[in-house]
Parts: structure tokens; sequence; C-alpha cells
């Protein structure tokens, strides 16, 4: 028989009914007052030409600033989200918060002072947080070792396996669709064309293949010229394309970078000058080339005639990866979150230029910069248009750092190392500001939710998390993985994440 | 310049013979053979001799050459793709096996384990109790049962020692023999500074012997440091510290400890 307790005594009443009193009256409790605020651009830095504002303090939530600055920068019929961090902080202000609770009470401002806003635009949409494991396939004999979603929309994934084939999956049922055989090796690197109508797949077999997304037949032959084994590829940018000749970059350990010309299957120059294993290649929307090596350099390449333009030095070890500002749109070129197809060619050409320009456009000139991840257990930050010298060194990882991304509006990096540890950095000038702390072993991969207030990350601990960057906590832990975690990619629509490893299933996750 | 460096001296003033090279390259050749045909034709105590030096080469070659081999084992795995598919980025680090990573950190382990107890002299003689103890036949009832001892080595007692009546006092520590003081080097800086005892923290050879306070070869001893001005990473003056006795103080008559640190 259960225990019954004696009824509350007199002492213990009134303690109660003073605390419902209190947390009752909460709410009431914004005193009248007003606050003078400052809005700053977070990208620039400038205040520009929005005034001092006085606003009252019962009224300032987040809510009604986004308003009011929309108002004050003329947008006011088609509204875009902003999120406000008080004087420079590493957090911003909640969605529900409001300016008296979040600074004025604890004692950060006082209500008599200017207090400084760096606003930082969102995106319109919002991406949930994936919390649960939709499917998990097997079907792969091997190890997964490189996973892509079609920038199209979530129901199509491809997967390249250490059992020397293609998958893609129907990620609406969770079944395969197609398997794509024809590599004699492990299938290293995966990627989907901007379009995405073509896959390019490379492999340990120093072939690189082109495949139809739709048939899952290969085009062409295969694609041989390489020496030694495939490290990563990268499309042209879909608004430079000439049309219906795209073309890749292959780049590999060999010490080359190969640009082929996908559908005539020729190549059509390779870019040598490197002295190592080139570990990542990426082609810019500004006709350039990217690449980062083993030799300790990042060099970057004219598309058009495959001539070296600059080297980028700085690094004092490998270089592991790097990441472009608009990795992002020149993945998805034409396919935003309105998933509305342009009917024409010249339409699609001009939405995806018009969003690789709206991406990379900071202060009214097209900047495309460039962060790039080193086994010297730094970072660097490049601005490849305007110098040659580092913007700044992000250093703080206690371990090689394995790869590097930029969030897809371009204004957050992360990266992850095998010190365990994920880090969030500023990418408009490296500051430091959050670490990202619960895997326990080394991270693998992360990737940005397309609306950027989301992180996943994969990591040998055989987990895969997901991050609230705007107060850089543990959102979602997902285990699930019977083994470590190779490969990891949130698709460009945010539905699902799918993500592959050691386990030889591909799982996929959704919210 | 040593007298007798005068081939040197003389290949400085005037350079080598211009056939020198050749001269060496050739007798090098001939090595082999003059080898050979010693080994065949010398005959009695100059042929036994020959063979003993001979013998010692071979074992100093054969030991260099099983050097060579081990130095040429491959610590960690060879380049080469490992049975199991991994992504590009972990393709090319040469990647310790995880039994050899287990292995090389537990040695690593067991030498700090062993460096933390090690000392620089690490073993020494025991002593027995009949050459530490002499016993003492005074006065008639100790003459009777010989219960009472004198210790026949160097001592150190505390500075607020009083004898205890003479009817308890089983062992006496004579006062000539005892130490207050010991000459203490520091091994990294390589000065020697008389430093005053603490005590005395470990005799190796019996643990009875570090209760009374001998000092013998190997004895541990706690010395105050205080004048050398050694600091702690805490930025605190270290005072006490270990020092390890190195000679024999009762043949010496004096007390030298070298520092541990």
């Amino acid at each position: 028989m259960a225990t019954q307790y004696p009824p509350p005594s007199k002492r213990q009443k009134r303690e109660q009914a003073e605390i419902a009193r209190q947390q009752q009256d909460v709410e009431q409790t914004i005193p009248d007052g007003s606050v003078r605020v400052r809005f700053v651009d977070q990208a620039t830095g400038e205040t520009g030409s929005l005034p001092v504002l006085t606003v009252p303090l019962s009224q300032a939530s987040t809510k009604n600033l986004e308003i009011l600055l929309n108002e004050l920068k003329d947008q006011a019929d088609d509204r875009i989200p902003y999120r406000f961090f008080p004087d420079g902080g590493a957090e911003a202000l909640g969605d529900k918060e409001d300016l008296y609770n979040a600074l004025v009470k604890p004692g950060k401002v006082s209500a008599e002072s200017e207090i400084t806003l760096q606003y930082a635009p969102q995106a319109v949409f919002r991406v949930k947080a994936v919390s649960r494991c939709a499917a998990a396939i097997s079907g792969h004999g091997d190890n997964i070792l490189a996973i892509q979603y079609s920038p199209v929309n979530s129901s199509r994934m491809a997967s390249g396996s250490g059992d020397k084939t293609l998958r893609i999956w129907d990620c609406d049922t969770g079944t395969p669709v197609h398997t794509l055989k024809g590599h004699t090796g492990w299938v290293l690197a995966v990627s989907y064309a901007p379009d995405g109508t073509i896959i390019a797949s490379g492999g340990y077999d120093r072939i690189v293949r082109i495949w139809d997304s739709t048939t899952g037949k290969p085009i062409g032959g295969p694609l041989k010229g390489h020496t030694d084994f495939i490290t990563s590829l990268s499309w042209e940018p879909y608004h430079l394309q000439v049309h219906g000749r795209p073309r890749v970059a292959s780049s590999s350990k060999d010490g080359t970078v190969r640009i082929w010309d996908a559908i005539g299957g020729k190549v059509d120059f390779a870019l040598t000058g490197h002295k190592g294993n080139v570990t990542c290649v990426k082609w810019g929307g500004t006709g350039k080339i990217y690449t980062s090596s083993h030799d300790k350099t990042i060099k970057v390449w004219s598309a058009s005639s495959g001539s070296l333009l600059h080297t980028l030095s700085g690094h004092a070890h490998w270089v592991n990866h790097l990441a472009l500002s608009t990795d992002s749109v020149l993945r998805t070129s034409f396919h935003d979150h309105t998933r509305t197809i342009p009917p024409t060619q010249e339409e699609k050409l001009a939405k995806a230029k018009s969003r690789f320009e709206k991406a990379s456009t900071i202060g009214g000139e097209i900047v495309e910069r460039l962060a790039t991840a080193s086994e010297d257990c730094t970072l660097f930050l490049w601005t490849p248009h305007t110098s040659t010298k580092p913007v700044t060194r992000m250093t703080g990882h206690q371990k090689q750092v394995n790869q590097v991304s930029f969030s897809p509006d371009g204004t957050i990096l992360a990266s992850c190392a095998f010190d365990n540890h994920v880090k969030i950095w500023s990418a408009r000038d490296g500051k430091f500001l959050f670490s990202l702390r619960a895997h326990v072993g080394p991270v693998y991969m992360t990737s940005f939710s397309a609306d950027s207030r989301l992180l996943a990350s994969c990591s040998k601990d055989t987990t895969i998390k997901v991050w609230d960057l705007r107060t850089g906590k543990l959102k979602e832990d997902l285990p699930g993985h019977k083994d470590q975690v190779f490969a990891l990619d949130w698709s460009p629509d945010g539905e699902r994440v799918g993500s592959g490893g050691a386990d030889k299933q591909v799982r996929i996750w959704r919210n | 310049m040593p007298q007798n460096e005068y081939i040197e001296r003389w290949q400085k003033q005037h350079g080598k013979r211009f056939d020198y090279e050749e001269r060496k390259r050739k007798r090098l050749a001939r090595e082999g053979h003059k080898a050979s045909e010693n080994a065949q034709n010398l005959r009695g105590l100059r042929a036994k001799m020959y063979a003993e030096k001979r013998r010692k080469e071979k074992i100093q070659m054969k030991k260099q050459i099983r050097a060579h081999e081990e130095r040429n084992v491959k610590s960690s795995e060879p380049a080469e793709p490992s049975s199991t598919p991994l992504p590009q980025y972990l393709l090319d680090r040469s990647s310790e096996t995880n039994a050899k990573a287990l292995s090389s950190a537990i040695k690593q382990k067991r030498n700090e384990k062993a460096a933390r107890f090690s000392v620089p002299i690490p073993k020494v003689k025991g002593i027995s109790e009949e050459e530490m103890f002499s016993v003492i036949k005074t006065g008639k009832k100790t003459h009777k049962k010989s219960w009472k001892r004198m210790i026949t080595k160097p001592t150190f007692v505390g500075p607020g020692f009083t004898r205890r009546p003479v009817k308890y006092e089983r062992f006496i520590r004579p006062m000539g023999l005892r130490y207050k003081k010991a000459n203490v080097t520091h091994p990294g800086l390589n000065v020697t500074v008389q430093l005053p005892i603490i005590s005395v923290k470990k005799n190796p050879s019996n643990p009875m012997y570090t209760q009374l306070g001998v000092l013998s070869r190997g004895t541990i001893i706690e010395v105050n440091v205080s004048e050398l001005g050694l600091v702690t990473a805490g930025n605190k003056v270290v005072w006490g510290k270990y020092a390890q006795i190195t000679n024999n103080p009762e043949n010496d008559g004096c007390l030298n400890a070298v520092l541990l640190v």
C-alpha cells in the first residue's frame, strides 16, 4: 500500500502561493521606458542609411524588431526574417525573446544606453530538425563511402560504396531504384550535376564515370586518364555551362585535376602543377577552379584556359578540404525552396545566375570566399578575388581538421576535426562562435540544413548529431548506425538527411 | 696538439698524397683476399690469435646486420589499401593499426611507470644485520642477554632527538657517526651544494634501517633545498626534495647525494 503524505503545512502552502504569484506576473513586468536601438548589417558591419530608433521596451520583442527593420528597409510587402545579435555576441536573440528580458534585465545593457543589434537575414523557409530514422536500407555489400542527394528534391539519393557499385535510392519509399555497376574499385566520390540529370562518380580504379540519373544507364564509356584514385568531383556551375556540354572536374591522388566533357567523354584539359595528392576540387561560380593539395598549397585556375592564376600558401601541412561560400547555390543552381522549375532553358540560366549573384554579393560586388581545412589543425579564410593573402587564420582545433563547410547563406563556417569537436566560426571575419562538443569520436563530416539554422554531423562514434546554430546546443542525437558513419548529406530541400558508413546500411532520417 | 697526431698534422700542412684515394680503395679491395690468406696460412699462436680476432669481428658484423634489418621493418601499416573500403579523407593517413597503437601505448605507459620509480642507483648491495649492528656487552644485565645493539654505520637523527633511558634504549646511534648535512648535486644544473637533511625516506636494504635513519649507499633522503630557489609549476617555492646517496659514507666520512628531479 502506498504511503500517504501528510497535507502540506501552512508554511509550505504560503511558499507555493508565493511562487505561483511570481510566475504569474512575469509577463507583465516589462516596465515602461524605451531603449535606443541601432541596427548594423552583420555582413558588412555598417549601419548604412538606417536611423537610430527609440523603441519602447514593452514592444521590443524579436518579432516586432523584425517588422520594424523590414519597414525601415522598404520590404514591408515581402518580409524577410532577421536574426539579431546583440553587440556582436555569438548567440542571437530567440524568436520569442524580447530586448528587456534578454538584455536589460540581466544587466547586459542599461536602459539608457544605445543597443547595437547586428542583423542577419535568414531564410524565408524553415527546415525542421530531423529526429527519427525513416528507413535503414540494406543493399550495399560493403562500406558506404559517399552520399549525395539530388539537387532537384529529396526523393532521390545516390550512394557510392566499397562494393564497387553506385546505388540510387528512392527516399520516399525507402527502396533502391537503380544499381549502377561499372567501377572496378571502391566508389569514392559521387556528385549530381547542378540540374540533377547526370551523376558523376569517381573511384579507386582511377576512372570517372558518368551516369544518367533517371535511367541509371552509363553515358559514354569510362573516362580514363588519371593514374591514381579519384579524391573529389565538382561540376561546372549551371550558369557557366555551354548548353548540352556540361563539364566536370575530378581531382586525383596523382596530383592532377582533369576537366572532362561529360557528354563527349573526352578530357578538355588537365591542371597540372600540384606536387602532391589533390584532396579537393571546387568549381567556383566566377569561372575559377580551386584545388587543395597535400603539397600545402591551394591553387586557383582559370576554368576557360586552364592556366594557373594564383597559388595560395600559408598552411603548414596538408590541406584536407576546401569550401566555397557559394557551394550550396552552385550545387542546386535553379532549384530553390519554391520547387518551381523554370520552363525554358533561358529562364533556368537566368535563375541560376541570379541565385548565384544574390548569394555571393556582399556590399554590391561579387565576392567568392574560400575556407580551407588543414592537417596543421587550423583553417584559413581567403578572398581569392582580391588578394592572395588570407583574411584570417582560425585556430582552436586540437587535431587535424577534416572538413569545412559554409552555411548556405554564407554567414557561418563549420569545421569538423579529429579532436571530436565541431567548431562554428563567423564566415565574415573568422571569429570563433561555438564549439559543439558531444561526439566521442573523430567527426568525419558536417552538413548544413538549407536554411542555415541547423547543422548535422557524423562521426566515428556511430552517431549523427543535429545542432542548433543559434544557441550552439545539441538539438537531436541520432543513434542507429552500428558502425562508424563515413558519409552524410542533408538534402537541399531540407526534408531528409541521408547517411551511410561501415555498417553497410544507408539510413534516411527525417523530422 | 697531442704528440701522436703527426700524420694529421702533416696532412694539414702538405695535403694528402695524390694517389691516397686510389691506394685506399685498393687496400679495401684487397682486404678479403688478405683475410683469406691469413686464415689459410697462419700457423701456431698467430693463427689462434687471428682466429679469435676474426671471430669477434664476425660477431660484430652479424649484430650490425641484425640492427639494420630491425630498422628496416616498417613500424606503421604500409600505404597499400586496407581490405576494408575507406572514404577518401581516411585513405592517405598512415594509420597505425589499432593493435599496434594499443601495444605502443601500453609500452609507453610501462616506461613511464618505470621512470617514476627509477633512481640514479637502482640496485645496491644489501647490508646484513651482523654487519650493521654490534652487540653491546657492558653491564651485568645487558651482558647476560645481549639485547643492546650499536649501529656501526652513519645515521641521521632528527633535530629534536633525545636518547631514551638506558634501560629502554635498544639501539645506540653513536654521536660520531651522525650527519646533519649532505653534499647534494643537482644533475641538471651541475652544481653541488651542502644542504641540511630533513629525513631519511627509504633505505633499500631493510625497512628497519629506514626507521633508524641509517645512511648507506642508495638511501633516499629528503633535503632542504630552499637555498637553491627551486620553484614548482604553480610558482611555489620548493623546500623539501628527495636525493639519493651516491657514496659509501662509512668509508668516506662525508655524505654525497644526487637530487632526484
